[in-house]
């Protein structure tokens, strides 16, 4: 993926999205494909089932872009996608995995 | 009362049900059960394409002509990666095709097996959605799902991948899911409307822009009513062309990089800009931040991404476009709008499309004009991509929606033929010319052999300059004339091709009378090749430049 250096990535402002999917083999690589092929970068994946399983919850980490509207309609429109929210960066989701994350 | 039935029998029985009477396609060994159960099937015919991206585009040919969603087939590996093209050129002109490929037993995927590949991978970016199947049961309601899918909202390709041992699989069935059918969208916001018919009523210089989604959407006559009762000039897409007929009074045909100077020239001073099921390509806008500078926009697109992607619209309305206008016709004055009207007539006074030599049947647009004098619009008009097909889109008197089909937004050279052959299977009672050129007909060559074998009513027009003429034109305008690659040194004698091939083939070089030659091939049933030569000199023109604004555009 586009390669920036950590101090750059700070610098940028961020964005969280919530994003309920039906759970199967796939669906991730739907949600993904939108950014990769738009050369947006995906700065951090989170994603885990919800309740029965049958749905998970993805959370990612992106720049905010002028793009990132059209990103989310897009994502919208895939059929394994049920909802989509944004939040804040620094919505706690990703900040309480930091220590999970020192070099 | 159950029976019990393999995936494979299911799979066969689920499209009988949906309707599906004939399809295309190529068998190979991970589709073998499905092929078994379709040679069964009393009800669905099964066009056996020479390549699999043929098959693809024979469905293309029938959906495009119909309007329903047509299947193609193909086997694993190289079946499916053959197919990738076709699937990829519905997804740019929202196509509902559903393609129906074999893959290797569940057990094998992923250890590489013979003819393997990730076809549900490949073909993510490139459909409206894909299913890898699991089990036979699944069938019941991925196969309908897939219909649904492909028709519903903003139609497109759907991919259903089948592991043999899924088709293999039997298992019993007491009942049938209902076929999967368009599914309608919520209504159109009833602010918004009533909003954009204030603006519509308020405009001085309105203009409406209609795209493929009105075709799509059957929206073609509620659109002209609209046109007619507002006084309003029209513009079209390339995708939209025939949406209103090319001659009625509001009509400036196609917009954008090869449309006529006075069409580009009216966007340049409309006030509002009615955007219908269209969207904003650059093809049709040019430099975006030049195009229709005056305007407020009115946008109504189903599909919701659409607004706001390249143009921020005033009003936009995410809505079934003939559901959106006929709940605006009504609230729509009547309005003469003289002034308007007079200066766009001014406009296509003073600049026309320039088309010369339509007199002489051997000239490009002679050539496309004696074509049309020999059909009605009942006829369907197929192209491939090059100089041709923008010489057909420029010259040729499209008069009905679902006339005219041909790629815009994958532009895949090799479309026309197998396009053509589909939409003449679809539509029997047809008459179906494709326009090619040398460069793409070869892209598909192998098809005239399936039009032969299926004795299909399709008149093949092809219009040799021995190059690749749309690559010519663009090196000797935009490259110092360096021109390379763009010559053939070797070209193939095509009417003893077409001959070899088993159809009828005509030469109007060598004919006494072309025009003669020309109205007996197109009369005489069942497929024919009509060779023409064509000045490799001639342009497309005018033209607008890569960059550029749409109102600086170069040529006559
Ligand atoms: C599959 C594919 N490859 C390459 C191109 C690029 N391309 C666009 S037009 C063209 C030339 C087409 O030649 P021909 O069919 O002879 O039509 P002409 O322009 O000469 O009328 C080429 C190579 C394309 N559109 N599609
Ligand atoms: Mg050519």
């Amino acid at each position: 993926m586009n390669a920036i250096n950590r101090n750059e990535q700070r610098a940028l402002a961020r964005a969280v999205l919530e994003i309920d999917v039906n759970n199967h083999p796939g669906v991730m690589s739907h949600v993904i494909g939108l950014f990769s092929r738009r050369t947006y970068n995906v700065e951090g994946i989170l994603c885990l089932p919800v309740g029965d399983g049958s749905c998970s919850r993805i959370w990612l980490l992106v720049n905010e872009d002028a793009r990132l509207p059209q990103m989310m309609k897009q994502a919208e429109k895939l059929e394994d996608v049920i909802a989509i929210r944004r939040h804040h960066a620094d919505h706690a989701v990703f900040s309480e995995l930091e220590d999970f994350f020192r070099p | 009362m159950t029976e019990t039935l393999t995936g494979a029998q299911i799979a066969i029985r689920l499209l009988e049900r949906q309707g599906v009477r004939t399809l295309a396609g190529i068998p190979g060994g991970a589709i073998l059960p499905i092929y078994d159960a379709l040679g069964q099937s009393s009800i669905i015919h099964h066009v056996l394409a020479r390549h699999e991206q043929g098959a693809g585009f024979m469905a293309q040919g029938m959906a495009r002509a119909t309007g329903q969603a047509a299947v193609c087939m193909a086997s694993s590996g190289p079946g499916a990666t053959n197919l990738l093209t076709a699937i990829a050129d519905a997804k740019l002109d929202s196509i509902p095709v559903v393609a129906i490929t074999g893959q290797v037993p569940r057990a094998m995927i992923g250890t590489d097996a013979f003819q393997e590949v990730d076809t549900y991978g490949l073909s993510i970016p490139i459909t409206k959605h894909n299913f890898l199947v699991n089990s036979a049961e699944e069938l019941l309601e991925v196969i309908p799902r897939a219909f649904e899918i492909a028709l519903s909202g903003r139609p497109g390709p759907v991919l259903v991948d089948i592991p043999k041992d899924v088709q293999m699989q039997p298992i019993e069935i007491a009942d049938w899911p209902a076929p999967g059918v368009r599914q309608m969208p919520p209504p159109a916001d009833a602010l918004a409307i009533s909003e954009a018919a204030a603006m519509i009523n308020a405009a001085k210089r309105p203009i409406l822009y209609l795209g493929g989604g009105v075709v799509h959407a059957g929206a073609a006559t509620v659109a002209v009513d609209l046109a007619e009762k507002a006084n309003l000039p029209t513009v079209m897409t390339l995708m939209a062309l025939g949406a209103m007929p090319v001659d009625h009074r509001l009509s400036l045909g196609m917009l954008g990089m090869h449309g006529a100077r006075c069409t580009n020239l009216a966007l340049d001073e409309c006030d509002l800009l009615i955007a219908v099921g269209a969207r904003f390509d650059d093809r049709a806008t040019g430099k975006v931040a030049a195009f229709c500078p005056q305007a407020k926009i009115i946008h109504i697109d189903i599909d919701a991404a659409e607004l706001d992607k390249i143009k921020t619209a005033h009003v936009g309305i995410a809505a079934d476009v003939q559901e959106a206008l006929e709940r605006l016709l009504p609230l729509v004055s009547e309005n003469a709008r003289r002034e308007w009207n007079t200066r766009v007539d001014e406009l296509k006074r003073d600049f026309p499309q320039h088309m010369p030599d339509l007199d002489q049947p051997l000239s490009h647009f002679g050539l496309i004009r004696t074509v049309a004098v020999c059909l009605d619009d009942e006829a369907v008009i197929a192209t491939d991509v090059g100089q041709h097909q923008m010489w057909v889109a420029q010259g040729y008197p499209l008069r009905r929606p679902r006339q005219w089909l041909t790629s815009g937004g994958l532009g895949t050279m090799g479309f026309g033929v197998p396009a053509a052959i589909g939409a003449a299977l679809a539509e029997p009672q047809r008459t179906v010319v494709c326009f090619t050129g040398d460069g793409s007909i070869l892209m598909n060559i192998q098809e005239l052999v399936t039009a032969a074998e299926e004795n299909v009513n399709v008149k093949i027009v092809l219009m040799d300059n021995a190059s690749l003429g749309l690559v010519h034109q663009q090196q000797t305008l935009f490259y110092g004339e360096r021109l390379f690659a763009s010559q053939f040194k070797a070209t193939p004698d095509f009417v003893k091709v077409a001959q070899g091939f088993g159809i009828a083939a005509v030469d109007l070089d060598t004919a006494a009378n072309p025009c003669a030659a020309l109205m007996e091939a197109i009369a005489r049933p069942g497929p024919c090749l009509i060779h023409a030569s064509i000045d490799v000199q001639q342009k497309v023109f005018p033209m607008v430049p890569p960059g550029a604004a749409n109102r600086d555009m170069i040529g006559a």
